[in-house]
């Protein structure tokens, strides 16, 4: 009896692979691949007559304002990347690896500023340094008595504009980093020391190599990230007079609308990131980093000894950078009168406040709005990038690559060309998604299906398969081997990707900026919209309690035993 | 959907108007109470406003006071922003908007060629309003203007170093000084950029754009730059804006150049499919009564077609001002020239 129950499970178990795979890539190509479709036949479209042509890949290739948009945003992009690299790993070692004090405040800061949307990040830089009125400007001013044509920094310049994007991009580098490193096993280690390896040596031939793919991996996403922006740029690069792509893009939905050009102008961002994808790839491809397995033991950690006071100094400017004095200057702004004014009893209001919760009539429906599609979004997106991560590493089905390809394809494809492409595929007769939340939840799933699906591969790629043999061997069904076994081993990764997804919802204005209505406003498009008038106190109360609500549910989510909060809390 | 929007832009301009016959304006409405009672049933009214969010709200506050039991749902962008999104939501048979408002007078003869509009009066508009500020055909009627302002900071810049015209601003002293809202925002900005590049030519946009301006978005952002003192002089700006601030205390100081200062225009019209068709009409109505008008005088610094709003001391009146003006119809052939002539001399 219990050998034919088994070997029934086991059947039913294998069987249930097909049809997830069927299922998994109707839903993946029906997100994709539908609003590809629609830029592609836009792209030969006539912006003019409506026949087909050739005319928005000449326009591409001749117009110096597109080409300039596109150096200008690849300039931008690889910047980031660089500074994010550069300042986030030595940060993840010396987190990860070290005897730093205050390690776990480190992480949880980080955190945070990767939970800041960069869009309110370039705001609050807009308010620290803007070249007159900007707070770090006034005190350098009225330090040095210079007169009013004097300045420190400028924000509203090309190198302001990397800085500002990449404060809230390397959190990307730095997760991927510090993670890599908590796994590292210190057996590798211990050989190099054993045999003679100085601590430098080690540091530089086994743990820097095995991190390699995280920090990759890491810029890359901050490569994209900055590449396919649009808040920052269009509040930053717009009052310097110079657009990136994605801006520029969004210019050419002014009225009339160029959607042929727009779709053409796009095109090459996919190309783009389909040949970092593919270095990405060839740079990993030959070695085996499985840092993961059935055996492995604690990492090791450094002892600073006098270098201590250097390390705190650096991670302490870091961290004023990206969260100190961005949220002080929010805050600030929120109470008091105008930006530039001092502070003191007469200057601090609460008019901002009572205006943005009071009289200001959207705020409510957006907050609810923002949440709900945040969980939603989150849940769903987590739920997929497993299953398909999953059947990507394992190879459980033939062809299921293409599902990865599917879910990482996304990534090429700007937000807000995204969006246009979800308003022509589900703004018409036959779906009438256009003004309901939904088309906003599919655009969200689409953009954030690579960020989920790049977590939860990387998390699979990093536990060794012989457990889930083992598991296999024992006569357990795939989809059981992964519930039992592979699920529990990824818990932290499952709700750290499901906080990503979130938090990247929730900061999401690219896409959201064109499919929103009246009716399905957002908090991101109604700070955006205050940005462009100008009105930044309410923006910063909007700010405020946006943050303050996406940072209780990422630590919730960390906190619940369930979802693996005491591993978390272990690792310090 | 986006085809149509595009095709009759480019294309529709002429012909439509040479087409259609349109209907003389209906009669004149007076708000009853059946309407009242009518609108109150429906609970709610949908506002696509370019105002100012502040001014917006609270004349949305002033209409709830006064009739109690009906929402104002005010959704507030820059005016090309309102027109984008009209434009999408219309042409994917969405139905969200009852009263829409912008800047841009181009707007309003697209909508009434595409047939958007209910055409209407209120009793107010037939007895009070200058027959040149209303749509013949009663589709829309001038429900606010302003004029797009030279200000400068006055503890910034002293008032004889201020510029008395456009030309004064192509002064090697005013780089760096600058802040500029931008046309394919702003309608406001459209509608001045139009009339100055016909009285200066485009050699002038050429030679501002190597002043290094501040490149903002909406035409009630400079204003608040000023205020903010990140610039001490703006190029263009709502002068509704600017009151407000110098009501507030800022030290702003607005100068009206020799050569004349534009006129922007804010039509407002109610919808054909608006969702609330009574509630659209009370509060169209009401946009127009002397309450609203006279609000919008004195809160929102706007200057008013009414003839009974009193303005309030310290205004320098229109009638004291050179006004340059308009004509959307010679405007919207241009948009696109004005755009791309833009983007060369400032960048964006």
């Amino acid at each position: 009896m219990t050998s034919i129950a088994q070997v029934q499970g086991r059947r039913s178990g294998i069987d249930l692979s097909w049809p997830t795979f069927a299922l998994l890539s109707l839903i993946l190509s029906v997100l994709v691949l539908l609003p590809l479709f629609w830029l592609a036949f836009y792209s030969f479209r006539s912006d003019t007559g409506g026949g087909a042509t050739l005319d928005n890949f000449i326009a591409l290739v001749a117009d110096p304002t597109l080409l300039r948009a596109y150096g200008l945003a690849i300039a931008m992009a690889l910047g980031v990347g660089l500074l994010s690299c550069v300042v986030a790993t030595p940060m993840a070692w010396l987190v990860a690896r070290t005897d730093l004090p205050g390690r776990r405040i480190i992480r949880m800061l980080v955190t945070a500023s990767f939970v800041t949307p960069p869009f309110l990040g370039a705001i609050a830089y807009e308010i620290l340094a803007a070249p007159n009125s900007g707070l770090v400007n006034i005190i350098y001013r009225s330090v040095f008595r210079l007169d009013s044509s004097q300045y420190l920094v400028n924000i509203y310049t090309f190198g302001g504009l990397i800085f500002a994007i990449a404060c809230f991009t390397f959190p990307y580098v730095f997760t991927l980093v510090a993670n890599a490193l908590d796994k590292v096993p210190s057996d590798l280690e211990d050989a190099s020391s054993i045999l003679g390896g100085k601590s430098m040596t080690t540091l530089r031939k086994v743990t820097i190599p095995l991190v390699l793919p995280a920090m990759l991996a890491g810029t890359l996403i901050a490569i994209l990230q900055a590449l396919t922006m649009f808040g920052s740029p269009a509040i930053l690069a717009l009052p310097a007079g110079f657009h990136v792509i994605t801006t520029k893009i969004w210019s050419l939905f002014q009225f009339p609308p160029r959607l042929g050009l727009a779709a053409a102008a796009a095109l090459p961002l996919l190309i783009i990131t389909i040949i970092l994808l593919r270095a990405q790839k060839s740079i990993l491809g030959r070695k085996g980093y499985t840092v993961l397995g059935g055996k492995s033991g604690t990492p090791r950690v450094t002892e600073l000894g006098r270098w201590k006071w250097a390390a705190i100094l650096f991670v302490f400017s870091i961290l004023s950078l990206t969260i100190l004095l961005p949220y002080l200057a929010i805050l600030k702004t929120a109470f008091t009168g105008t930006v530039g004014d001092p502070i003191n009893l007469s200057t601090l209001t609460l008019s901002h406040w009572r205006f943005v919760l009071f009289e200001f009539s959207a705020t409510q429906l957006a907050l609810r709005n923002t949440f709900l599609l945040g969980f939603l979004t989150a849940t769903a997106v987590t739920a997929i990038a497993l299953i398909v991560s999953y059947l990507v590493t394992r190879r459980s089905v033939p062809g299921s690559r293409f599902l990865g390809v599917l879910a990482t394809a996304p990534v090429a494809i700007p937000g807000i060309v995204l969006g246009v492409g979800l308003f022509l595929s589900y703004a018409n007769p036959t779906f009438q998604l256009y003004g309901t939340i939904w088309i906003l939840l599919i655009a969200f799933m689409t953009i954030e299906l690579p960020a989920g699906y790049q977590q939860m591969s990387s998390a699979f790629s990093g536990v060794h398969p012989e457990l889930e043999e083992a598991g296999r061997i024992m006569g357990a069904s795939r989809l059981r081997t992964l519930w039992d076994i592979t699920a529990p081993l990824l818990r932290t990764s499952v709700v750290a990707a499901w906080c990503f997804v979130f938090v990247g919802t929730i900061r999401e204005l690219s896409a959201t900026i064109l499919l929103t209505t009246a009716n399905t406003k957002l908090v991101s498009v109604i700070i955006y919209d205050l940005n462009e008038s100008g009105d930044l106190g309410a923006i910063c109360v909007l700010g405020i309690i946006l943050l303050a609500a996406s940072f209780a549910v990422v630590f919730v989510a960390n906190r619940v035993p369930v979802l693996g909060g005491s591993q978390m809390n272990a690792r310090g | 959907m986006w085809k149509k929007a595009l095709s009759a832009a480019l294309f529709a301009s002429g012909l439509a108007v040479s087409s259609a016959a349109f209907a003389e304006a209906p009669a004149p409405y007076q708000i009853t109470p059946e309407l009242e009672a009518a609108a109150k049933a429906e609970g709610k009214v949908v506002f696509y406003t370019a105002t100012d969010v502040a001014v917006a709200e609270k004349l949305a506050e002033q209409f709830k006071t006064k009739y109690p039991g009906i929402d104002v749902q005010v959704e507030r962008a820059g005016s090309e922003r309102v027109f984008q999104r009209i434009g999408q939501e219309y042409s994917t048979g969405i139905y969200n908007a009852d009263v829409i408002e912008t800047s841009d007078a181009v707007h309003f003869e697209y909508f009434k060629r595409q047939g958007w509009l209910t055409p209407m009066v209120p009793q107010e508009v037939a007895d009070k309003w200058p027959a040149d500020e209303r749509d013949p055909d009663g589709n829309f009627a001038a429900y606010r203007a302003h004029l797009s302002v030279l200000a400068y900071r006055s503890d910034l810049m002293k008032e004889e170093e201020a510029p008395k015209t456009w030309e004064d601003l192509l002064d090697p002293r005013f780089k760096d000084k600058m802040v500029k809202a931008h046309p394919g925002y702003s309608g406001t900005v459209m509608t001045s950029t139009f009339v100055l590049s016909q009285l200066l030519g485009w050699e002038y946009f050429e030679k501002l754009g190597k002043q290094n301006i501040m490149q903002v978005q909406s035409s009630t952002e400079p204003p608040k730059k000023l205020a903010q003192g990140e610039r001490a002089l703006e190029v263009d700006g709502n002068e509704y804006n600017v009151f407000r601030l110098i009501d507030e205390g800022k030290p702003i100081k607005i100068i009206y150049p020799d050569e004349g200062t534009p006129l922007a225009v804010g039509n407002a019209a109610v919808l054909k499919q608006a969702p609330h068709p009574n509630a659209a009409k009370l509060f169209y109505a009401y946009l127009f009564s002397l309450d609203a008008q006279q609000l919008n005088s004195d809160f929102g610094g706007l200057r008013s077609f009414h003839p009974d709003v009193k303005e309030k001391e310290g205004r320098t009146p229109l009638s004291k001002i050179k006004i340059l003006h308009s004509d959307p119809a010679k405007l919207e052939p241009e948009i696109q020239t004005i755009k791309s002539n833009y983007e060369k001399y400032f960048g964006t």
